[in-house]
């Protein structure tokens, strides 16, 4: 297991990773030397290179533990990666037809953005706590720029301070935690953690440790009560950034969390657990009532995914290899259904500039039939109407936690989900009932083209990337047990 | 009296306890808020170090180095933050960060 770090080839594992931090580097010195107009074209080399590591990953998968322990590549880091690379890569994509407007037109939004889904990519490899805390503050002081990339904004600023107070907050806690973690099992690895918890009785230093760690966890997926950065976070930064938000950095936090109390902390799962199953209850039931009065169109879509991230921590609360595998194929589709709701978004646009207020999109269904029939297309399957992707990721979720007997938890979800279908159905009617107030500008091809694949993926998903899917999660999920 | 793990830990927790209610009680200023949040940092590294001392192990102590080092990056973006923050609203008083609400 110690790997030589003197031999290259060694370091196989950690390609991927490598090659992104020398990209970022070589972009970081071209954007500081050319002109500014050069911005677009290191844009342009960011996709590529994020293009050419999703690849890499998919073409040359090479698995191991390097790093005397302290990163681990195996088929289920390599699935969030993808999943991960493919939201930061469709992020930027999103930024290109509004770049100037939210002032992101800066060879240092391709930095940053590279950077942080470096911080992810570790993250997700994490397996000591080391690594574990260096990925998670390496995204998240990516994002706390981005979000007030900004300058000036005064509604960036303020969310860009507002991240950054409650995240470093939320990374004291996690340190907390992994500081009573080392201190009661004198382990940062988190297998050697679970060996020294299985030999040893649970003292309550261990438990404390495990309660403020995944406190700090929960704030970054943004569970209740941890969400409060959220709706602001999402209102203030610009929108293709929030798009990012919404996306990418969850499904890091998701799958560190999923690996952190399946891989350490399976010997006391009866505690975690429990810590689980209260953050979904409250995430669910919070953002199905907070989200009905919400005015601008991001705090609604904030807390459509604070619930979204209760509905996946069913999946994880069921603690079992199907709940894990649940929690899998809703990250994936919360991903297609929030890139394809982002990119409309983006694409109402009047002379006056973006709109984000909810009765701005009365009558959308007469002025722009295509965006109105995809952002309905995305309500009804956040929703989770059959035969959309929505419901089909919440179906596997739920089938998960009645199979480990949590009955309570799933009524609660299905009455939640019921209850959210109002502030969802509102939108629909504003934009097929109304009359139209305004005119849009047509929307720019990159965006129709994300729009009509999110809406492709969710209409069809039964028969197009259902089967895949569920074969290539129940191969990756393996990895965990 | 011989000072054990103990009272390290009881230092640890009462700093950070200092640290998250400066954060939350703070009405005033937004500078104490990054002080607070140093605190908190500071509060966990006495936790490793304490730790790293009882049980004869380096692993805490390379780990209260990084958390060193991080700990000056982010007080470093926190502030530039807080610049920007002041160049658009001419104030860091607490009660003036409410633009959005709700």
């Amino acid at each position: 297991m110690n790997s030589d770090i003197t031999n290259f080839s060694s370091l196989a594992p950690i390609f991927p990773e490598l090659i992104i931090i020398i990209g970022a580097i070589i972009i970081l010195m071209a954007g500081a030397f050319l002109k500014k107009q050069a911005s677009v074209g290191l844009a342009g080399i960011t996709i590529a290179l994020l293009l050419v590591v999703s690849l890499l990953i998919i073409l040359f998968p090479t698995d191991g533990i390097i790093l005397n322990g302290a990163f681990i590549q195996d088929s289920f880091a390599r699935y969030m990666k993808i999943l991960l690379l493919a939201s930061s890569l469709f992020a930027i994509i999103l930024s290109l037809s509004s770049a100037k407007e939210n002032s992101l037109d800066r060879f240092e939004y391709s930095v940053l953005l590279l950077f942080a889904t470096l911080g992810m990519m570790i993250m997700v490899s994490a397996n000591d706590l080391m690594s574990l805390y260096i990925g998670v503050e390496m995204q998240a002081l990516s994002l706390y720029v981005l979000a007030a990339m900004r300058r000036e904004s005064s509604k960036a600023s303020e969310a860009g301070l507002k991240y950054f107070v409650l995240g470093a907050l939320s990374s004291g806690m996690l340190l907390y935690g992994a500081s009573l973690i080392y201190g009661f099992t004198g382990q940062t690895q988190l297998d050697e953690i679970a060996k020294i918890i299985m030999l040893g009785d649970r003292s309550i230093g261990l438990i404390f440790g495990l309660v403020f760690l995944l406190a700090g966890l929960a704030f970054k997926i943004s569970a209740v009560p941890f969400h409060m950065w959220t709706p602001d976070v999402y209102e203030g930064a610009p929108t293709p950034v929030t798009a990012f938000f919404a996306s990418a950095p969850k499904v890091a936090a998701m799958a560190l969390l999923i690996r952190l109390v399946m891989e350490s902390f399976e010997p006391v799962s009866q505690d975690w657990r429990q810590i689980v199953i209260f953050l979904s209850i409250a995430s669910m039931i919070l953002a199905s009532f907070a989200a009905i009065g919400q005015k601008n169109l991001k705090r609604l879509i904030a807390y459509s995914s604070i619930g979204h991230m209760g509905f996946a921590l069913v999946g994880l609360s069921a603690g079992s290899l199907v709940g894990v595998q649940a929690v899998a194929i809703y990250m994936a589709i919360y991903v297609i259904m929030t890139l394809g709701l982002f990119a409309a978004i983006l694409s109402l646009k009047n002379q006056n500039g973006y709109v984000e207020n909810i009765t701005d999109l009365r009558g959308l269904a007469q002025t722009n039939p295509f965006v109105a029939a995809i952002i309905a297309i995305i309500m009804f399957s956040l929703i989770g109407l059959p035969p959309l992707a929505g419901f089909f990721a919440k179906w596997h979720v739920f089938l998960a936690a009645i199979e480990a007997k949590l009955f309570l938890l799933s009524i609660i979800g299905v009455l939640a989900s019921a209850v959210s279908a109002f502030y969802y159905i509102r939108i629909i009617i504003l934009m097929y009932v109304y009359e139209p107030e305004q005119q849009f500008i047509k929307a720019q091809p990159e965006l129709r083209f994300i729009m009509a694949l999110s809406g492709f993926l969710i209409l069809t998903y039964y028969f197009s990337i259902a089967a895949p899917l569920t074969n290539i999660t129940r191969f990756v999920v393996g990895s965990l047990f | 009296m011989e000072i054990a793990i103990g009272h390290y830990l009881t230092v640890g927790a009462i700093l950070f306890t200092i640290g998250v209610f400066g954060i939350f009680l703070n009405r005033k200023n937004i500078i104490i808020i990054l002080m607070s949040i140093e605190l908190i940092l500071l509060a966990v590294n006495i936790n490793f170090v304490g730790f790293s001392a009882s049980l004869n192990d380096l692993a805490g102590q390379v780990f209260a180095l990084l958390i060193l080092t991080v700990a000056a990056a982010e007080a470093a973006i926190g502030l530039a933050i807080l610049v920007i923050f002041f160049r658009n609203r001419k104030s860091i008083a607490v009660d003036d960060v409410n633009m959005m609400k709700g």
